[in-house]
């Protein structure tokens, strides 16, 4: 466990690396094509100023955008993936990994952090879409199973953000049994009366949706995310039709029944501590 | 009771030439035999004994890939097959309660030597037209939903569940996306972890990704011999990482997903034999084997109390993973 206190640069010069988020001086918004200051997009929780539009962020901004003064204690923060089927398909996963922990910085596709939201406990799982596609492999089920623990433990409220492409099929079975293990630990919650707020943002889908991502006393959504259990090209191929328009959207499933509110992220912190505040009160 | 008298199958997956042609050669013996001329009978009894020879050595050492063909053998039996076989007394019970009743999933009460059991299962058709209405064994979440009601009475009423999985995946279809495909696997999944009751679960057949495990999660979770389970099939595996059709036998290999690999890598309680051949070759040996396990399983199952059960079950799949730190 380590204490983690980062101020504003920190967190710009760290998101070099980084793919998923935006870090020239300019950015190109890829639905209105406004072009924005990258510092003033960041300013604005990565969501364009001209049309809503939330870019794809990753565990470091979400913990920043949330914790108060972006204090928190990060948890099981140097675990990382075994390989225990030696898998190799064009390349080996033992390979793929290190390459994905180079380029990201990260050591696999979850974080999980403890700290204060407007002054009350949270601990929040948050999944980084950049480590092989947000895919849950062993250590993003026992990361969330630890940081479900803890929340039973202290008592705290839990709040999981989902971004994944889903299973990490390089590792097989174990990969698919991780739906089982944080659903049990979710379980063990349920039944202990502790608040489970589930975040899905751009995209949530697959194996993670089919288990924790589904199971949040409340399922809540970022504008515009992806939201399902099989891919649009998957369905297509299968039903041979074209797919209605928004499908999969998260307005869509609101609509369907599925999720409790859409959330614009620049409201995050606010309707979070305010939900919080009404289980405890 | 009466015995059945089984005959062989005689529909031949490709690695199965070798018997093939030991049949045709068996034919022509028999043809001879049944002209009466030449007494061939002792040539045809050696026959028959190098046929089960052959089939037994290569049964005995198939490929990840060849298991997956053999879980998909049109003539391999099926949930409501085993029901059937093992059981008296069933009552197929149906629907969701909600919106419809899905076809790809069944389950219903039977009595499994005296003791009232909660059967659920994928359910895949054996003709042309009947694999379509059960849409290949392939649930959307109405199935789910169903597999979910009948457990929960089987709770309410104190019976044990036993869950047949065989499945290609969960339907990717508009309408079950639509109606919580995922919301239903993954409340599945969760609710079965806190049954009272014993649950057991086997895969009979193809045992694919959260189609599958969307009623998998049990106390004692079993394969069959020639059966595969894990989060892909081969070639959507193949076709995802090698970005082709053409490497589905490596991907088989390499996932692991073979009954042998399971329990070896502790994902699954068991093993279960199939006859030789597999179990399209010999049915009802198989609901035998089947049954008998089931019983077993139930009994020592039956003697904890829930809360033993269900600490068990959790704290076995809890154990699943592997990390470094
Ligand atoms: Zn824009």
């Amino acid at each position: 466990m380590s204490w983690f206190k980062r101020n504003k640069e920190g967190i710009t010069t760290s998101t070099e690396q980084k793919k998923e988020v935006p870090d020239g001086m300019w950015f190109k918004c890829p639905s209105c094509k406004a072009t924005l200051l990258t510092k003033d997009l960041a300013e604005n929780r990565y969501v364009c100023s001209d049309c809503s539009y939330h870019c794809r962020i990753g565990s470091e901004e979400y913990f920043e955008i949330l914790f108060d003064h972006n204090e928190f204690t990060e948890l099981d923060a140097n675990m990382t993936s075994g390989d225990p089927l030696q898998f190799q398909d064009t390349k080996s996963y033992s390979s793929r990994l290190k390459d994905a922990i180079n380029k990201t910085g990260l050591k696999d596709a979850l974080r999980t952090a403890h700290g204060k939201i407007n002054g009350q406990d949270l601990v929040v799982c948050c999944m980084d879409f950049e480590f092989i596609g947000g895919s849950m492999g062993s250590v993003v089920g026992e990361k969330i199973a630890r940081g479900i623990d803890y929340s039973r433990k202290h008592r705290y409220p839990l709040m999981i953000i989902s971004k994944s492409g889903g299973a990490r099929m390089m590792e097989s079975a174990f990969s698919l049994m991780q739906m089982a293990k944080t659903s049990a630990k979710l379980a063990l919650m349920h039944d202990e009366k502790i608040p489970y707020i589930s975040l899905m943002t751009d995209p949530t889908t697959g194996g993670v949706t089919a288990s924790y991502a589904m199971l949040g006393d409340l399922n809540i959504a970022e504008p515009g995310a992806m939201i399902g259990f099989a891919g649009p090209r998957v369905i297509k191929e299968t039903i041979k039709r074209d797919l209605p328009k928004g499908f999969q959207t998260a307005e869509t499933v609101l609509e369907t029944g599925f999720l409790d509110f859409i959330v614009d992220r620049r409201e995050l912190k606010e309707k979070i501590s305010t939900l919080i505040r009404l289980f405890a009160n | 009771m009466f015995a059945v008298q089984t005959t062989p199958c005689m529909i031949f997956l490709d690695f199965e030439k070798p018997i093939a042609e030991l049949y045709e050669e068996l034919k022509n013996l028999q043809e001879i035999q049944s002209k009466g001329k030449i007494d061939v009978s002792a040539s045809i009894r050696e026959m028959e004994e190098k046929i089960e020879e052959e089939r037994k050595k290569l049964y005995s050492n198939l490929t990840g890939w060849q298991k997956v063909q053999v879980s998909r053998h049109s003539e391999r039996p099926y949930s409501l097959f085993y029901v059937q076989q093992m059981c008296s007394d069933f009552v197929e019970l149906h629907g969701d309660r909600n919106i419809k009743d899905d076809k790809a999933i069944v389950g219903g009460f039977a009595s499994l030597e005296g003791r009232t059991v909660m059967f659920i299962g994928h359910q895949k058709g054996i003709n042309t037209k009947m694999r379509q209405y059960r849409n290949f064994g392939m649930a959307n979440p109405e199935g789910y939903r169903k597999a979910l009601r009948l457990m929960k009475m089987a709770e309410k009423f104190n019976k044990p569940i036993v869950t047949l999985i065989d499945t290609p995946g969960a339907f990717p279809g508009i309408e079950g996306e639509e109606r919580g495909q995922a919301e239903a696997i993954a409340k599945n999944i969760r609710e079965m972890f806190r049954l009272k009751v014993p649950v057991i679960c086997v895969i009979i057949g193809e045992g694919a990704s959260g189609g599958a495990i969307g009623i998998g999660i049990g106390d004692k979770v079993f394969m069959l011999e020639n059966t595969w389970y894990t989060v892909i099939s081969p070639e959507s595996c193949s076709s995802i990482l090698w970005r082709s059709w053409d490497f589905k036998e490596k991907a088989a290999e390499q996932l692991q997903l073979t009954a042998e690999h399971m329990h070896r890598n502790g994902l699954i309680d068991g093993i279960i034999p199939e006859p030789v051949g597999g179990a399209h070759n010999d049915p009802h040996a198989m609901a035998g084997i089947l049954k008998d396990v089931l019983i077993r399983e139930l009994d020592a199952l039956s003697a904890q109390t829930p809360q033993e059960r269900i600490n068990a079950r959790i704290e076995k799949f809890c154990n699943m993973g592997v990390v470094v730190e």
